[in-house]
């Protein structure tokens, strides 16, 4: 996507917020509720796409960073919320997501610098087994609840809020990857060693474009966190950091707009599943495997191309 | 010391069970140079497979008697090779020469595949189910050390399949055959290797190898269930990374140290808690100051 495309999808997306926000009490409370739950899902797919798709690393702990952000946004708003009047609450829901995406940006700088010089596979475990304890760590600590969850967490997440974020995360990820700079990653993933020999310092963009995903993701797990008012650890294991990478794949690593739909259509099929829910899951893994059989460049590619996945 | 001894004991048994699933990781990554992740599902059909087999074999041998297990093994272990086999044949052998992500999310797929319908009632169901004692169990006492004969069996055992795999790997054709795949794929199949058959026996001896780890787990583990295998299989998998991965001594050296680590920390109060988080946090920085692993040897990146 280019700059404009992305400009466009910034004003797109501020302005669907902006309406339907308006009007959101003649909304469904379910409908609206799912898609925030998109729009969350928009946001971590597309961070995880910068990190994964533009860049070529395979990272399979992001549930990890949006445990974090999550965690962190909310416990700032339960103990500062109580302390401040209602008027001021929404500078405090800003400040709590800003507050979450910067310790999933330092988490990812602490997990970045020194496992970045890994490759391919060594980074997928490394990075799972970052996701895994932080999952630990959440479990075992009784100021965020420790197993039992972290539970009251103030309702601030409205759909609007939801997609201006979107429409930010996009457009500076786009922006990021269409700069001077972000060619950098893109020339990282399609040949490291050429682009090393051209003056280009792998691990450096390595390492922004893992903290920018992992910024982003801490943003959208502050707004699950004020979504859903509950977090447990659980909500944040392997399977989830699955879930994201197939929303990559599926739209075609490094296309935004296919990761965006993936991201939707991943959201909306375990509603559509329901009355399935016991094969859901089932459903999920032969949608990966099948995918990965038929067309690996992503559902959503329409070239045949394949670009992007090495390891 | 007691205490010492004891958790050594107990860690010996954990990790010699580590030691066996490791090496089924390292053969396949020696092979195709992918992580299979289905692998620590097959160590839960295997305990599966021993669970339905214990009433069918129990009127021809009455368990629990030495001879029956080994006979549960052996049939667990073949009904896993061929599951492995069939793995590599519909989801991997598609993918060989696509890119290593690509079988790399394939392979969880089938990890995914595997749990959920196991799970569905009409299969397993989600339900933990108890293990039938398949062999006599014994507490031996020394001093104050407890030693039960499932650790020793877990001992032995491994101790025999490795050098039995050790056997195979270096001294027979097919084994030598393994070891051209590994080093050269094109060029083993220029001297007039069947790489696909090469890579169909790695994956049969790699699940027959999960399906008795898996039926060891279960004996010391009060029950079974669809997921049993994720835990000891991402530790099997640390085990492998730390001895070097595709390195067979390494990844039984891998398995031992992470399952003395782990009993070590599990009866350390303050750290118990955290035990799940340790084998994570060896990998972590194993793969930090010596990414090729203990056994490893460091590659250069050939351009």
């Amino acid at each position: 996507m280019n700059h404009q495309g992305a400009k466009r999808w910034l004003f797109i997306s501020i302005a669907i917020a902006v309406g339907i926000s308006l009007f959101s009490d003649q909304f469904n409370r379910y409908y609206l509720g799912i898609a925030i739950d998109c729009g969350i899902a928009i946001i971590l797919a597309t961070s995880l796409n910068l990190v994964n798709g533009h860049t070529g690393q395979f990272s399979l702990g992001h549930a990890g960073f949006m445990a974090v952000g999550g965690y962190a946004a909310a416990k700032f708003s339960l103990v500062v919320v109580p302390l401040t009047p209602p008027e001021l609450q929404p500078l405090i829901f800003v400040a709590a997501l800003i507050l979450g995406g910067l310790l999933a940006a330092l988490a990812g700088l602490i997990v970045g610098v020194p496992s970045l010089r890994l490759r391919g596979d060594y980074l997928a475990i490394v990075t799972l087994g970052f996701g895994e304890i932080i999952r630990v760590i959440v479990q075992n600590m009784e100021s965020v609840g420790a197993a039992s969850g972290l539970k009251g967490i103030p309702k601030f997440t409205t759909f609007g809020w939801t997609f201006v974020l979107v429409g930010i995360t996009i457009y500076v990820i786009a922006s990021l990857v269409n700069s001077t700079y972000g060619r950098g990653f893109i020339a990282v993933n399609d040949d490291e060693v050429a682009a090393s020999s051209m003056g280009i310092n792998p691990v450096r963009y390595k390492v922004t474009a893992f903290v920018a995903g992992a910024f982003f993701a801490g943003i959208a797990g502050g707004l699950y966190a004020h979504h859903k008012q509950f977090l447990a650890p659980t909500g944040f294991d392997f399977f989830k950091s699955v879930d994201i990478v197939v929303m990559v794949v599926l739209g075609g690593m490094g296309r935004t707009a296919g990761v965006v739909l993936a991201a939707i259509l991943l959201t909306l099929l375990p509603e559509f599943l329901r009355q399935f829910s016991d094969y859901r899951m089932i459903i999920y893994a032969l949608l990966i495997i099948g995918l990965m059989l038929l067309r690996p460049q992503g559902l959503f590619t329409l070239s045949g191309k394949k670009k992007g996945a090495k390891a | 010391m007691d205490w010492f001894l004891q958790q050594s004991v107990n860690g010996l048994a954990l990790g010699s069970i580590y030691a066996l699933i490791a090496l089924g990781y390292t053969m396949v990554y020696g092979v195709l140079r992918f992580i299979n992740f289905a692998h620590a599902d097959i160590l839960m059909l295997g305990a599966y497979a021993a669970f339905f087999l214990a009433p069918v074999v129990h009127p021809i041998i009455p368990l629990p008697s030495f001879t029956g297990a080994i006979v549960i093994m052996a049939l667990s272990a073949a009904i896993c090779a061929i599951i492995g086999i069939v793995i590599e044949l519909l989801a991997y052998r598609p993918l060989r020469n696509r890119p290593r992500l690509t079988v790399l999310i394939t392979a969880i797929g089938v990890s995914l595949f595997i749990e959920f319908t196991c799970q569905h009632e009409a299969v397993f169901g989600a339900a933990t189910r108890a293990f039938p004692p398949l062999m006599p169990a014994a507490d031996f006492k020394l001093g104050n050390i407890i030693i039960s004969s499932n650790d020793i069996v877990v001992v032995v055992t491994t101790i025999l399949l490795l050098f039995a795999l050790w056997f195979i790997v270096q001294r027979t054709r097919i084994g030598t055959a393994m070891r051209a795949v590994s080093f050269n794929q094109q060029a083993a199949s220029l001297m007039g290797i069947n790489i696909s058959r090469i890579i169909s026996f790695t994956f049969a001896l790699g699940s027959a190898l999960a399906a008795i780890a898996g039926i060891l787990y279960a004996m010391r583990a009060p029950g079974i269930e669809p997921l049993m295998g994720m835990q000891p299989g991402i530790r099997a998998f640390v085990a492998a990374v730390l001895g070097g991965i595709g390195n067979l001594p390494g990844a039984a050296i891998g398995g031992l140290i992470i399952g003395l680590l782990e009993t070590f920390a599990g009866g350390t109060p303050g750290l118990s808690n955290y035990r799940d988080g340790i084998a994570f946090a060896i990998l972590i920085l194993i793969l930090l100051f010596k990414p090729a692993g203990i056994l490893g040897k460091a590659t250069v990146e050939k351009v």
